[in-house]
């Protein structure tokens, strides 16, 4: 057992309102600059649909995420190590910007300094890479908002696998919902796996995938080797760059900015321990379907006493394991089995899982004779099919996913009985295999969702990972090229002696 | 006391260690100061079209020149001797080997050099030094594909020994190395020339990339066993702190439950 800590995250899709706060925020303070304006670091879509950049999850296209040989060793999908090298003058599994989108402005300027004419001046959008005339904008971020475009584009959504999607199509059977999407940081990345340099690189202590600007030649292979399309290359400085889980603020036991601003309350943050050692194996299962109870085998629980005293003796500080024991993450994921991972299928391990949502009936006409089973619909009956949720999250095996939405729907009804007549019906929790206590908790975490609830960050030990007398007189947090003349606690080219440098690595 | 002085002393016989100086010592400056801006730059992301089938035909045809002129010219000659071949096949093998190479450098790098000029995405984000590397390594190509219409003239290898002989004393500190190849044909001297530039431009360019696409297959398949890479900002490794809390733990008293750093 080699124990490890990892801040993980639950979104809970059943409260989000596709508000985009999360994505607006996310981009004031990452990607305004210029190389990255096409870059969400966090983005939301509306599904069905086929997303940003589109058509990302479709990996006969993409080849991203890790390929399972027959022998059962994996390697990318885009292929193992001497495949990526050789594709590394042209990589021909490489998103163009036009399957994000060409980024734009509007000519602002002109509604004030337009001379006088007949007709009103008017804002035209101008490309912000070649800063020409775009006479007609084709795409842009969140192309679908609110089912936006026809039923037959959108029907590309890969998750419409194996479903009879056409009646979907249809005005009264239309289904809709939010996938707030933002970098998984996995446990077994394929962006890092496929980076030829070295660059992109997990941390131990939080689980943080990062890449490191001085180390990344842009050769680009991380671009298609990441199955979510969360790794962006900045075409100004050449470098790629993806969402650092505003490792800043985690490091001080704040929430990401995306979190902290979430209007709808959905996103949790908590430690989840982790055992280093069963990695490979989990995401090796044979099955794609058992990925999702494999990656689960992968968490360890922080009530053990076993795991607790191999925590401590691999190193996790004592509030991490006391965090971790309060985990929503945790709850959710392992306790009440309600989050699952995004696409388990692609073989990474994410680390930021979903609950996926309640929808109205599926026909309103029908409302007299919808399938109830004791006083609660049939969660097959809803709007939005399971297998759908099940393509998203389980790698297309329903049961789970009709077991979470099933505990979700016995919460409100138990919740309602409790505060419309006053009853605690422990016979609505214990149809779902719970009881009223716990029920009453994951009302008070889910839908209440108070701030204390939904963070549970044990700040980093900055007295073990650094030595202050190295970072005295640095440049702090910089982005990109900040401390390059002269950078402070590195090496000097000509005398000096070179300190050490306190980032021993490893590698598995 | 400038009378015999001339100039192709100072491109042959002083100008390669000016510019070989510039190369390697720029590399390392710029490696140590700003490893931030060293990278390839790809333009892949902004536009497809023609940089697939153009970067592939231009970085393998140079790479065989470039390796064919590295084998080429720094091979010692009795090496040659002894191994027995004639210089007439190695010059032959040149020409075969090095010719269409060279065409399909030059036909990759032309359409590159299209894209760059053409296409207004590629166009804006240019910087001067992309452009100017660019052209010049364009004209250093055509330039060394005209070479063989001189060469074919002396298929005995004759020429090409020079070359290796010069080539053979600069990196010797021969500092009579320049007058082998004072009266060859100005289209090799102008070769020459702009190979000299080039490699003095190396370290304020894009080319830099070059040092980093020769270490990446050993960094990556030799030096990194599996595919993932965990990096740790704790003092000790794990096997250290592991040891460390075996040995608190094994002491008389309360059990350890601080960390084991």
């Amino acid at each position: 057992m080699r124990v490890r800590a990892q801040i993980g995250k639950v979104l809970n899709l059943d409260k989000c309102i596709g508000c985009h706060t999360c994505s607006v925020t996310c981009k004031n303070v990452w990607t305004t600059r210029e190389g990255v304006e096409y870059a969400w670091f966090n983005n939301v879509e509306t599904k069905p649909g086929t997303g940003y950049p589109t058509d990302w999850e479709n990996q006969k296209r993409w080849n991203g995420g890790w390929a399972r040989s027959a022998s059962g060793k994996l390697h990318p999908k885009q292929g193992s190590k001497w495949r990526i090298l050789a594709n590394i003058f042209a990589n021909p599994a490489m998103p163009e910007i036009d399957d994000y989108y060409e980024p734009f402005d509007f000519d602002y300027d002109h509604l004030k300094s337009a001379p006088d004419m007949n007709a009103f001046p008017t804002a035209r959008p101008r490309s912000k890479i070649t800063g020409e005339r775009m006479e007609k904008i084709e795409k842009g971020p969140n192309w679908e908002e609110i089912l936006g475009g026809e039923f037959s584009k959108r029907s590309a959504d890969y998750n419409f696998e194996n479903v009879q999607k056409e009646i979907y199509g249809e005005y009264e059977n239309t289904f809709m919902m939010y996938l707030p999407r933002l970098c998984e940081h996995c446990l077994n990345p394929t962006c890092s796996a496929s980076c030829p340099s070295g660059a992109i690189y997990k941390r131990e202590e939080d689980g943080i995938v990062l890449i490191d600007q001085e180390k990344c030649r842009g050769w680009r292979m991380c671009i298609s080797g990441c199955p979510y399309k969360k790794v962006y290359y900045n075409w100004d400085t050449g470098k790629s760059e993806k969402c650092t889980f505003c490792y800043p603020r985690i490091e001080s036991g704040q929430p990401t900015v995306c979190s902290e601003t979430c209007v709808g309350r959905i996103r949790y943050l908590g430690v989840i321990l982790y055992d280093a050692d069963k990695i490979e194996a989990a995401a090796s299962a044979e099955r794609e379907t058992d990925l999702y109870g494999a990656q689960l085998d992968v968490f360890l629980d922080p009530n053990d006493p076993e795991v607790i005293a191999a925590a401590r003796r691999d190193g996790v500080p004592e509030d991490w394991i006391e965090a971790a024991k309060v985990s929503p993450v945790w709850k959710m994921a392992m306790d009440w089995k309600v989050a699952f991972p995004l696409h388990p299928e692609y073989r990474t391990l994410p680390m930021v899982w979903y609950i996926p949502p309640l929808s109205p009936i599926q026909n309103a006409a029908q409302a007299g004779q919808i399938a109830m089973s004791d006083q609660m619909p049939d969660v097959r009956s809803l709007r939005i099919p399971v297998k759908y949720l099940a393509n998203m999250l389980t790698a297309g095996d329903e049961e789970p996913i009709v077991h979470a939405l099933e505990r979700m729907s016995a919460m409100r009804l138990y919740m309602r009985a409790l505060s419309v007549d006053g009853v605690r019906d422990e016979a609505i929790a214990a149809r779902v295999g719970m009881s009223g206590r716990v029920i009453e908790d994951m009302y008070k975490i889910m839908a209440i969702a108070d701030y204390e609830d939904r963070f549970a960050i044990p700040t980093a030990h900055r007295e073990q990972n650094e030595h202050g007398a190295d970072i005295r007189g640095g440049c702090g947090f910089t982005d990109g090229n900040g401390c390059s003349t002269g950078e402070a606690g590195k090496t000097t080219l000509f005398g000096g002696k070179k300190k050490k440098f306190a980032l021993p690595q490893e590698t598995f | 006391m400038f009378g015999d002085f001339d100039i192709n002393f100072v491109i042959f016989g002083v100008m390669p260690y000016v510019a070989l100086t510039i190369f390697l010592v720029g590399s390392i400056v710029r490696y140590e100061r700003d490893p931030f801006t060293w990278k390839s730059s790809s333009s892949q992301l902004l536009r497809r079209k023609q940089l697939i089938w153009g970067s592939i035909l231009f970085h393998v045809g140079i790479l065989t020149v470039f390796f064919g002129h590295l084998i080429g010219l720094f091979t010692p000659i009795w090496v040659l001797d002894a191994i027995g071949i004639p210089y007439a096949l190695k010059q032959w093998m040149a020409v075969l080997i090095g010719g269409p190479a060279g065409i399909a450098a030059l036909i990759g790098s032309t359409m590159l050099l299209h894209r760059r000029l053409v296409d207004p995405r590629i166009r804006v984000t240019s910087t001067v030094p992309d452009i100017l590397i660019m052209v010049l390594i364009w004209l250093q190509l055509a330039i060394g594909l005209l070479t063989i219409t001189q060469t074919l003239q002396h298929m005995d290898g004759s020429e090409m020994v020079r070359f290796m002989n010069w080539s053979q004393s600069v990196v010797s500190w021969n500092i009579n190395a320049w007058v082998t190849v004072v009266d060859v044909h100005w289209l090799y001297k102008l070769h020459i020339f702009l190979g000299l530039i080039i490699t003095a431009l190396f370290p304020f360019t894009r080319l830099v990339h070059i040092w980093s696409g020769f270490a990446a297959p050993f960094r990556y398949l030799l030096t990194r066993p599996g595919y993932q890479i965990v990096r740790s900002r704790r003092h000790r490794p794990l096997e250290e702190r592991r040891r460390a809390y075996d040995k608190v733990q094994a002491k008389r008293g309360p059990t350890a439950t601080t960390p084991a750093e």
